[in-house]
């Protein structure tokens, strides 16, 4: 039953690539549109939403499970996790490579005028564009959480360290929404919303770290085996 | 500052007259131009449009080539009126197409009034009487996509000759149709509305400047800014405002909408220059719909060579 729950959940996380990967492959073979007039644009926003989505997801595992007492739940959190720095991948190579070309002289070497592979231009703009650097950081914050994130890893390193590591997600998930609010034109509902939900997951931490702090104050904190959640 | 003097319309890309001068579209228009007569737009609402807009959709027979259209390929008519942006019905690009077949644009006036000698109301049917060309035009988006589209419309100094700017009149203020009720993306507030737009009044008389009341043939489908819109081919497509109510001839510098939502990244110029970026990103590249990679963006969007001189002695880093 465990084993079946995990599994749907995972077919579950998986099917907005799948859904991708339909469209992509409708689009070129039945040239149908399906992606739109944009196909690029639509691939790189929605494999980025996706990555925001499943950081947040990832995040929202440990204040549920304290609200809500279902502990059960954080054997979902390294899945979603993975998903995240997954769907990450997709949106940053999708980026550097449909978007920005660098993958265009070896998919499709007819593709167009710009063949010159502009690297210069693409490590410039990371560094140049604020919202291209915050994006940019958060998915390599993932790099290192995804690669420690096996019980090898978590016994290597020592639960405490392990803990103290993986709470860099707290970043990207900073990174991720402001990485949304800057490029758009216009801020909207849809921004605000992402950003309200991140400020509620880091802001319930915050609040039970400070609570903790004044539950026992002059004490050398004891440490318990917190989960960085 | 950097203007390129190398032509950015090399005169291969033109059209031989003998070549694009349809004889008969040209000679109809130029009959009906010199009798005065109604340009009436024959023939019934074309039954493929499948939308709500049948009933305002007519083909368009009379429009003449013109040596200022583009002989690049033109982008197909599905991306033109589905990829859109119109706030005005969402901020998304398949809104306008999604929303905006519930405008009414008949009965539609356009006032013009402020510093010019004969203020009037215009009806669109009156518009519809200016001899009508086809300009093929690329469209530059300050999102960094382009198109390339075939308008139909008439200069917009034809409309202006004929309302007589006054010696005070410098600038051309624009104002898009403000009915919330027809356009849902009115009732938030992403812009300021209605949506305002305006032009020196030396880039309004610039016969690249026109006043679009088609595409592709036909009348303009609501998304693209029925029924009448401007097209200023060589500045960033939010300057070519769309559904226009009223035109006034000011003295001073009118408000845009853009500048006033956001004034450190869209000037009054907004000229398309890959020299100068966008502070979020870089103007030096597009995607033309359609296509994959980016190609470079032109100076001027290409129309260099006939606006160029319009702007001898601006900074247009300081004036983007």
């Amino acid at each position: 039953m465990r084993r079946i729950i995990k599994v749907l959940v995972f077919l579950v996380a998986l099917a907005p690539a799948a859904r991708v990967v339909t469209l992509t492959v409708t689009d070129i073979l039945g040239k149908t549109h399906a992606l739109g007039a944009n196909p690029i644009d639509t691939l790189t926003d929605t494999t980025g939403i996706w990555t925001l989505r499943f950081v947040l997801l990832s995040l929202a595992i440990t204040p549920l499970r304290r609200l809500t007492g279902w502990n059960v739940l954080i054997r979902y959190r390294r899945m979603l996790g993975l998903f995240a720095f997954f769907y990450g991948a997709l949106h940053f190579t999708t980026w550097i490579g449909l978007d920005q070309g660098a993958l265009w002289p070896y998919i499709l070497p007819e593709a167009g005028p710009d063949q010159a592979v502009t690297w210069e231009l693409i490590l410039r703009d990371i560094a140049k564009r604020p919202y291209i650097t915050v994006g940019f950081t958060g998915f390599v914050l993932m790099i290192p959480l995804a690669i420690t994130s096996t019980a090898g890893w978590i016994r290597r390193l020592g639960g405490r360290w392990w803990n103290r590591l993986h709470r860099l997600v707290y970043i990207t998930g900073i990174c991720g929404v402001v990485h949304f609010l800057w490029l758009v034109k216009v801020v909207e509902a849809e921004q605000i919303t992402y950003a309200a939900i991140l400020t509620v997951l880091l802001g319930l931490r915050l609040w039970w770290a400070i609570a903790r702090r004044l539950a026992a104050p002059a004490m050398p904190a004891r440490r318990t085996v917190s989960s960085p959640g | 500052m950097l203007i390129k003097t190398r032509p950015e319309l090399p005169s291969s890309e033109i059209t031989p007259e003998s070549v694009y001068v349809n004889r008969r579209t040209f000679m109809r228009a130029a009959i009906a131009a010199g009798a005065g007569a109604a340009l009436t737009v024959p023939g019934t609402p074309l039954v493929t449009e499948a939308s709500a807009q049948a009933g305002n959709v007519w083909p368009i027979t009379n429009a003449a080539k013109s040596p200022f259209s583009t002989t690049e390929k033109v982008n197909a008519f599905e991306d033109i009126t589905g990829y859109n942006n119109f706030y005005e019905f969402g901020t998304d690009k398949g809104d306008p197409a999604r929303y905006a077949g519930k405008l009414t644009v008949r009965p539609w006036t356009v006032k013009i009034d402020g510093q010019v000698a004969k203020p009037a109301p215009y009806q669109i049917e009156d518009l519809l009487k200016f001899p009508l060309e086809e300009r093929v035009y690329r469209l530059r988006c300050v999102e960094a996509w382009s198109m390339v589209i075939p308008w139909i419309g008439f200069p917009l100094a034809d409309l202006l000759k004929k309302v007589e700017p006054t010696s005070k009149a410098k600038f051309v203020a624009f104002e898009t149709l403000r009915r919330p009720g027809e356009m849902p993306g009115q009732r938030q507030a992403a812009l300021e509305w209605p949506y305002v737009e305006g032009l020196r009044l030396d880039e309004a008389m610039h016969p690249l400047t026109i006043l679009a009341v088609g595409l592709y043939g036909k009348t303009l489908l609501t998304q693209n800014g029925a029924p009448l819109r401007l097209v200023v081919p060589w500045k960033y497509g939010f300057k070519s405002i769309k559904s226009i109510v009223r035109i006034s001839l000011v003295e001073k510098q009118p408000p845009t909408s853009w500048n006033i939502a956001n004034s450190s990244e869209y000037g009054f110029y907004s000229n398309v220059n890959p020299t100068v970026d966008h502070p979020r990103w870089t103007q030096s590249r597009e995607r033309r719909i359609g296509e994959f990679a980016r190609r470079p963006t032109l100076m001027f969007n290409g129309y260099g060579d006939q606006v160029a001189s319009l702007y001898t002695g601006l900074d247009l880093k300081k004036n983007y």
